[in-house]
């Protein structure tokens, strides 16, 4: 693997297996591994392996079917995958969506809030409304409004006045 | 009187007013009767009494109950905070609460009317109450805007808050990033903008300059129509809550590491009761987790039919919102359990990793169970390799991880969304929380915009000129543009000092006035006799001991504890984002921002006794010009 990733550096297509020296090999399958030129019998510098590594760290990895966390180069930094990066932001379409169905939402309130208050103007411009939906009809006796009261029990009757409340005190 | 929408009535003997002294007080002259008949029958009303009772909730269950409720839990004792919490609840939530709905429900005006109709003098706590919402309605929906922008941006996969952008030459992550976590960055980075301190303002953020405008389009919305509109929207912003909450309940249990969340949030510590902080907290947890004192509460009663049983309400709603709380600190500290295992287990295998590379051990050798046994003998075998190792193992402690006690806004976007990231499909639990966070605010900011329309749209001066919906989105234009302040680069800084300064000492004056109003001024014989008269309920002993004498007592307990802490602390200091180091430091206010905050506080208390000075001036001069001295 090491040669074919030498072989893709330009000067280095004749790498063979051979060029390739290992040593200190362990147990736990990591070694230290040296890239001789050869023609000239000594060893590469290491960032030209390095670079030539980076480069074909995929498929180094895909031989293997390992990733970088579990197949490491020791001083190789790997070059990490830039995250998607969609042309418009997500965000912005569901912020478009919701938007715009509260603006509309607004609209159509508003309008048919001017729409009843018209409606109510030009039906009965001097009496005062009972056009809130909450409150009941009022009646009108000679011209007093007869309302019924929010308290339980009884209606006032607005004829009579409790005689004392009339008069002020000494 | 002049206010003519002042209810007349058999049982009323509203003060006759100091402008006419020689008059009994309680009836109107014949033609202002008409007048306030006709006006008083075009208030609104709910459409159902479950309609209130289900905006009260909305409106007292809060981010409050999410964020801080937990937090002071984890900090003062974990089980054994319940015991000052139902204490204080029972002794001050609940009475207060009542209070203020009855007041509402009686005088039937917002906050205004209610207390000028209690007495001239004191229509100042009114005028307070309106300058309290007003400046909290301002910095709250900048909260409800973090939360739909984080809404929106959980329609991706990865979540962004998941992953740290890469720095310039792709071989590793922003530096930032790396020094804080992907969570802080993406909140104080892409979501903030923040500064390095609050002079530096920088720009207004486009993007959340965006949502904020959206979020009070939404809560005009919902108030356009008065209760009307309002009385709907609450059905849905009162139950979502507890729907999410359920479903994050069930998924939190049985997230693996839950209970050692559970356990050791929950286990009691009870020598946290003697300690007095542990105290005061649970008092100013209830006091303002319920709403009291904005005029929010007056603003919805007074729309309720006279005859409606504030009382019964009263208590479910404290009880719900309690409850409420201790739910939502189950889930949360599930929550934390899950984090907490989570990142204890990932630093054990990067121990293990670390050690197993170290010494060239067999993968798989280093296991969770022997890796104390196995430190040792590396450490009596290979000596001089392992002390060049030690530095970098670091010590793992779920202890530690359990102990990261955070509240407000850095438990929903770090501290939870942290949590959500590592779940399955985190897409789903990350919408449906912020859908939950988004509704709960909003059901908050109902009632803070409505408890400042009630009393502008009572005002006959200004519902003359205007409808109601040019009132309300007039309303909502002024904040949304003051709100532009929150969305620069030092908005943060800001909205920690409203958050901070603008209610707590307020509130507690607002409040204390308003029980010595009710209970002393107007009386509270008199009180209890008209609460009778229009529920047909006497009053019970224990709510008149409540709030004759306890309740105040409680209020001036901690405003004195408010005052004295203020004093005592001398500067006061934020915390600002160190984006160098990747963690917060301390620094100090500047002379302005002591100037705002002392405005802040200023503006809401001051109104009481300049009102009540000026009431007194204005009745003295036309005493004296209605009596000329010869």
């Amino acid at each position: 693997m090491v040669a074919f990733a030498m072989r893709k550096v330009p000067n280095r297509e004749t790498t063979e297996i051979s060029h390739v020296l290992l040593c200190n090999v362990t147990q736990r399958v990591s070694f230290w591994f040296v890239v001789t030129d050869p023609s000239k019998n000594h060893t590469l510098p290491a960032a030209e392996v390095q670079s030539a590594i980076r480069m074909n760290r995929n498929r180094i990895n895909n031989a293997f079917f390992l990733d970088d966390h579990t197949l490491e180069f020791l001083k190789i930094p790997s070059t990490l995958a830039p995250p998607t990066d969609p042309s418009v932001p997500v965000w912005i379409i569901v912020f478009g969506v919701i938007f715009c169905i509260v603006i509309v939402a607004i609209a159509l309130l508003v309008l048919s809030g001017i729409r009843q208050r018209r409606r109510n103007n030009k039906r009965s411009p001097g009496l005062e409304d009972a056009e809130d939906k909450c409150e009941n009809i009022i009646t009108i006796e000679n011209g007093v409004p007869c309302d019924p009261l929010d308290t339980k029990g009884g209606h006032v009757n607005d004829g009579f006045l409790a005689e004392d409340e009339r008069l002020t005190p000494l | 009187m002049e206010s003519p929408s002042a209810r007349v009535d058999e049982e009323l003997q509203s003060w006759g007013g100091p402008e006419n002294p020689g008059q009994l007080p309680g009836r109107l002259g014949s033609s202002e009767y008409d007048q306030s008949r006709v006006v008083e029958k075009g208030r609104p009303k709910w459409g159902k009494p479950l309609q209130f009772l289900l905006v009260c909730v909305s409106y007292a269950v809060g981010l409050g109950n999410v964020w801080r409720f937990p937090y002071l839990c984890q900090m003062y004792g974990g089980g054994s905070f319940l015991v000052p919490y139902i204490i204080l609840f029972i002794v001050e939530g609940m009475p207060l609460l009542y209070l203020e709905l009855a007041v509402g429900q009686r005088m039937r005006q917002g906050s205004i009317g209610a207390w000028r109709t209690i007495s001239p003098y004191l229509s100042g706590v009114g005028i307070a109450s309106l300058v309290v919402s007003f400046l909290v309605s301002v910095y709250y929906n900048v909260i409800n805007t973090w939360t739909t922008w984080y809404l929106f941006h959980s329609f991706q996969d990865p979540l962004p808050w998941s992953v740290c952008p890469l720095n310039g030459n792709r071989t590793g992550y922003d530096e930032e990033c790396e020094r804080a976590s992907s969570t802080q960055y993406f909140w104080y980075r892409k979501t903030l903008n923040i500064s390095p301190s609050i002079q530096e303002n920088g720009g207004v953020q486009w993007g959340p300059a965006l949502c904020l405008t959206l979020a009070w389009l939404m809560v005009y919305l919902c108030i356009l129509r008065g209760t009307e509109s309002t009385g709907k929207v609450v059905y849905f912003t009162s139950s979502m809550p507890y729907f999410v909450l359920i479903i994050y309940l069930i998924q939190g249990l049985t997230l693996h590491g839950a209970t050692n969340g559970l356990i050791y949030m929950f286990t009691p510590k009870m020598e946290q009761l003697i300690n007095p902080k542990t105290w005061i907290n649970a008092a100013t947890q209830i006091f303002f987790s319920l709403g009291l004192g904005c005029g929010g509460l007056i603003a919805f009663a007074s729309y309720n039919e006279p005859s409606t049983n504030c009382q019964k309400h009263a208590v479910i709603v404290s009880i719900v919102t309690s409850t409420t709380a201790i739910f939502a600190s189950i889930v949360t500290f599930s929550i934390y359990g899950f984090k907490a295992t989570f990142n204890y287990e990932n630093c054990l295998n990067r121990v293990i990793l670390l050690l197993t590379n170290s010494f060239d051990l067999e993968d798989g050798f280093l296991t969770v169970n022997n890796l104390e046994e196995v430190k040792d003998y590396l450490a009596s075998t290979y000596p001089s390799k392992y002390n060049d190792v030690f530095p970098h193992i670091r010590n793992c402690s779920l202890e530690s991880e359990l102990n990261t006690a955070v509240q407000g806004t850095g438990l929903a976007f770090i501290v939870f969304t942290e949590a959500i990231k590592n779940m399955y499909v985190p897409q789903l639990w990350s919408v449906l929380y912020f859908f939950m966070l988004l509704t709960m605010g909003m059901g908050s900011m109902l009632g803070n915009t409505v408890a400042i329309l009630t009393p502008l749209t009572d005002s006959k001066a200004i519902s003359s000129y205007l409808p109601r919906e040019a009132i309300s989105g007039l309303v909502c234009l002024i904040n949304c543009a003051i709100g532009m302040v929150f969305t620069m680069e030092s908005g943060n800084y800001w909205f920690d000092i409203f958050n901070d300064y603008a209610a707590t000492l307020s509130l507690l004056l607002i409040v204390l006035m308003e029980t010595i109003a009710v209970c002393y001024v107007y009386g509270l014989k008199r009180f209890g006799s008209d609460l009778e008269a229009m529920t047909g309920r006497t009053l019970n002993w224990y709510w008149k001991s409540m709030w004759a004498f306890v309740s105040p007592l409680l209020i001036i307990g901690l405003f004195i504890f408010y005052l004295s802490d203020y004093i005592i602390t001398g500067t006061l200091q934020y915390q600002a984002w160190d984006a160098t180091q990747g963690h917060v430091v301390t620094k100090d206010y500047p002379t302005y921002a002591l100037a705002v905050i002392g405005l802040l506080v200023a503006s809401s208390t001051i109104c009481i006794p300049l009102v009540a000075l000026g009431t007194f001036f204005m009745c003295h001069f036309k005493s004296r010009a209605n009596f000329p001295m010869a």
